[in-house]
């Protein structure tokens, strides 16, 4: 194996080459930097679900009060107060956006931040309707992140029984044909089998997997009974729960009126050589190429299997295999990565990021990222974004990167650097000579750092 | 066109090869010479839209058991069509077409996709127009059309919005664009920026394309980006994709796709499908109105999704993914005022699998004939090469 190449390292696996933090130096330091002491997410720190749930039951007790005392003052100052509720939280939801990009630009564990996303995005889920539409970053924060080092079967426990989960994907309002809430309380309901559909397809074994129609029925009717309310966060609702026990996979769970069938089928789903090979090839494609080598896959898969899905196992199996490293059909970054990684080059100031105005960011970072193809959190569908290049490399999307390279350095980084300086601080050592040459030959400082972050070399990696 | 995105064109034709060289935007003659008169605009409703509630069957007499809370029909507002089926109020706006016969339906139709009922495979095979996924179909149907006819340039197809549109992805030229996207650069930064992208082929020329397409099209930019990034946010995203369609229809383009997203509707559809039916509800009203009389006149307009939904409502005041659906289609070439149908019916024995609307035709079959009839092309290529495998049936007469 050739030795290793710390700026390309930095490229592939992390968040691009920064002026102000060396590059990791080995693998080891690497791996290390996920199991480390999460610094980032103290430095600039994004609020977890379990504090965002009060604003929701907030928001839920005016309501109450405003339907009580309707037409009085009492009821327009708490609408007011609601209003000011939600502005903050859309506020917020775009500084969580400013808090991701800035760990992105100052962390030393970049691996661990491009996991984040794959893994927030795997688990893609934007809660349905008021506040909890703003709730992803709190999600992620509590559901994803500190889960990301660990084994992926407590991953996906965490995220698929996560409160912005069961919303994005109607579990909480799904009960059982057979229930007794819906037997009884004679107020209609009955089954949703959108999560169960999704677990299977998307976050489990693939839509090629060895899955029925049956098996979602199934799997539906054994998730009756997950739910949340905002101040306890994850509930179970025993009259919720389809009795009998139910068959997935040829295999049958016992109906206890409990969550532990749920664990045990996500258990069971998550050690599966189907999802090892689905995760494998996943990983595969985000972080090398569209078209991993199979060998590499095959590689990957075995660990996997081989340690019941212990991700840092995993992830040891991807760095250390040789087609990890292959240049050839390298990825283009996906927009978010695009910006990311332009920050971290230009260094962009802390204080005055945290200090923008809700304009601001929608004008420097939110819309046009949304131009380049990408809407923070707002993807379409549970599947998040597409790993292909051409999703990405559309006249559409590039016109869009163009319009931010030239322009929107200039607003994050009033104090921009010299392009010839910049060339090697975005591109290392290995920066192609028309690279350089356009930075010397650019009309003003503006159009050469967005000719460097236009070049094949940065849009790459 | 400037110099500069003559010469990023030139470099781009270098790298691709002949087939774009003899482009209309660097030889304006073969402008003249558009393919055929007619103009295809072709709607992806993502999602898969229900069916059975934008155009519902009341007169079936198992409709309102299946429906419970979701139950339409003209003693709930709906617009009665035919006596037996009605249209969902959120479609309201669309009412004026149907008397003037430029709206129709056919509906319980699909793709040959089953079983699974995954939106993403079902997307894909919709866009592929393919019997299965398997074999790895790189073109979308609407590219292979292109690739049969005659004299098509890269002004004639046009795939619109933010996102990629693998319907139109393929060998023949096809414009890809979004009104949000013009580009305005100085002279000195285009030519710096083709070359350095020029070692990047699939870069550069996605890059070539947004420079031609910006110098041929839209309004310049200010080139003061927090005001064009305020103007590119305001709303009706969908509104201004047709009016850009509309623009390039009225001109040489024959053939435009876009995608409208919003149709998964698990949960109270009551009032998510009202949301996305008026969407789609005022981009036709939009197409109509800026594409003028005489090219309306001309122009087919066919909204497809990737399935139907259960005929039951669910748990949760929605419905799940299902199986047969419904195709709109709208436009002075349709002939339509008629809601096409072999009903299957909705008694449990005529579901699909006891659980969705039985499908009776191939959605494909359907846009072959509409094909046929504005290109001309014959039988066997639409049933062997853009759809490969259909069997197109009877001719249910679409178009006028």
């Amino acid at each position: 194996m050739r030795a290793f190449e710390p700026e390309f390292a930095e490229m592939r696996f992390g968040c691009g080459l920064s002026p102000v933090i060396a590059p990791a130096t080995s693998v080891e330091a690497m791996l290390a930097g996920i199991s480390g002491p999460d610094a980032m997410a103290r430095r600039f720190p994004i609020e977890r679900f379990d504090s965002f749930g009060a604003r929701i039951a907030e928001t839920n007790a005016l309501r109450r009060l405003i339907r009580a005392n309707k037409g009085t003052p009492e009821a327009e100052a708490a609408d007011r107060q609601r209003k000011d509720i939600k502005n903050q939280a859309r506020f917020d939801m775009i500084h969580w956006l400013g808090q991701s990009m800035l760990r992105r630009t100052y962390t030393e564990a970049g691996f661990h931040e491009r996991l984040v996303y794959f893994w927030g995005d795997h688990f893609a889920a934007r809660g349905k309707g008021g506040l909890l539409k703003s709730a992803t970053s709190p999600y992620i924060e509590e559901a994803v992140r500190p889960f990301v080092g660990g084994r992926f079967a407590d991953l996906l426990i965490s995220a698929v029984t996560h409160p912005v989960m069961l919303s994005f994907l109607d579990q909480d309002q799904s009960m059982g044909a057979g229930s007794k809430r819906v037997m009884t309380a004679g107020k209609g309901g009955g089954l949703n089998e959108n999560l169960a559909r999704e677990v299977l397809e998307l976050h489990t074994l693939g839509v090629g997997g060895p899955y029925t129609q049956t098996d979602v029925r199934e799997l539906a009717e054994l998730f009756t009974g997950l739910s949340f309310k905002p101040l306890q966060g994850r509930v179970f609702r025993k009259n919720y729960v389809e009795p009998g026990a139910e068959t997935v996979l040829g295999k049958t769970y016992a109906d206890t009126l409990t969550i532990k069938p749920v664990h045990a089928v996500l258990e069971d789903l998550a050690i599966h050589p189907i999802t090892a090979r689905h995760l494998s090839w996943k990983l595969a494609v985000h972080f090398v190429s569209d078209t991993p080598d199979p060998a590499l896959i095959d590689h990957v898969t075995a660990r996997y299997i081989a340690t019941g899905g212990d991700l840092m196992q995993v992830y040891a199996a991807l760095l250390e295999h040789p087609a990890a490293w292959t240049r050839e059909g390298a990825n283009i970054k996906p927009p978010v990565d695009f910006v990311g990684s332009a920050m971290r080059a230009l260094a962009v100031d802390p204080v005055m990021m945290t200090e923008m105005t809700e304009k601001q960011m929608r004008n420097v970072v939110l819309t046009p990222m949304a131009i380049m193809g990408q809407t923070w959190q707002a993807f379409s569908g549970p599947d998040g974004w597409p790993e292909e290049d051409d999703a990405w490399l559309t006249p559409q999307g590039l016109s869009g990167r163009v319009r931010w390279a030239m322009a929107g350095p200039q607003k994050l980084c009033p104090d921009l650097p010299d392009p010839r300086a910049f060339v090697d601080t975005a591109l290392g050592a290995s920066a192609p000579e028309p690279v350089k040459f356009a930075a010397k030959a650019a009309e003003s400082k503006a159009e050469a750092i967005g000719l460097v972050l236009m070049s094949p070399a940065f849009q790459r990696r | 066109m400037t110099d500069l995105s003559r010469r990023f064109f030139l470099t781009r034709s270098a790298v691709l090869g002949c087939s774009l060289a003899a482009s209309p935007l660097l030889t304006p003659v073969t402008f003249a010479a558009a393919p055929w008169n007619r103009r295809l605009v072709v709607i992806l409703l993502r999602g898969a839209m229900d069916g059975l509630d934008a155009v519902q069957p009341y007169g079936d007499p198992a409709y309102a058991g299946l429906r419970g809370s979701l139950v339409g029909g003209p003693q709930n507002g709906a617009l009665d069509l035919d006596g037996f089926f009605a249209l969902h109020p959120g479609l309201q706006a669309l009412a004026p077409m149907w008397q003037a016969g430029e709206l129709g339906f056919a509906h319980a139709v699909s793709t040959p996709y089953r079983d699974k009922r995954s939106h993403f495979d079902g997307q894909d095979l919709l866009e592929a127009g393919t019997d299965t996924l398997q074999g790895g179909v790189r073109d979308g149907w609407l590219n292979r059309m292109l690739q049969e006819v005659p004299g098509v340039t890269a002004d004639t197809a046009y795939a619109i919005g933010l996102g990629d549109l693998p319907i139109l992805r393929g060998k023949a030229p096809v414009a890809n664009w979004t009104p949000e996207a013009t580009l305005s650069l100085s002279p000195q930064a285009e030519r710096l920026l083709a070359m350095v992208s020029e070692s990047d082929p699939a870069m550069h020329a996605a890059l070539a394309e947004a420079a031609l397409l910006s110098a041929v099209d839209t309004p310049a930019t200010s080139g003061n980006m927090a005001r064009d990034m305020q103007q590119a946010r305001k709303g009706g995203t969908h509104l201004k994709i047709a009016e850009f369609a509309a623009k390039r229809l009225r001109e040489d383009a024959r053939v435009a796709s876009f995608s409208l997203n919003g149709w998964d509707t698990h949960r109270a559809q009551h009032r998510s499908l009202k949301g996305a039916l008026g969407t789609l509800a005022d981009t036709l009203v939009h197409l109509k109105q800026e594409l003028t009389d005489p090219v309306w006149a001309k122009t087919a307009v066919v909204a497809m999704t990737e399935f139907g939904r259960t005929a039951r409502e669910n748990g949760t005041q929605g419905t799940d993914h299902g199986t047969g659906g419904l195709m709109v289609m709208a436009g002075g070439a349709i002939r339509g005022g008629k809601v096409h149908a072999d009903w299957p019916g909705l008694d449990e024995p005529d579901l699909y699998q006891n659980r969705d609307l039985m499908p009776t035709r191939d959605v494909r079959a359907h846009a072959a004939w509409i094909m046929r009839a504005m290109t001309g092309l014959d039988r066997a290529t639409l049933e062997r090469v853009i759809f490969p495998g259909l069997d197109m049936g009877r001719d249910p007469g679409l178009l006028l």
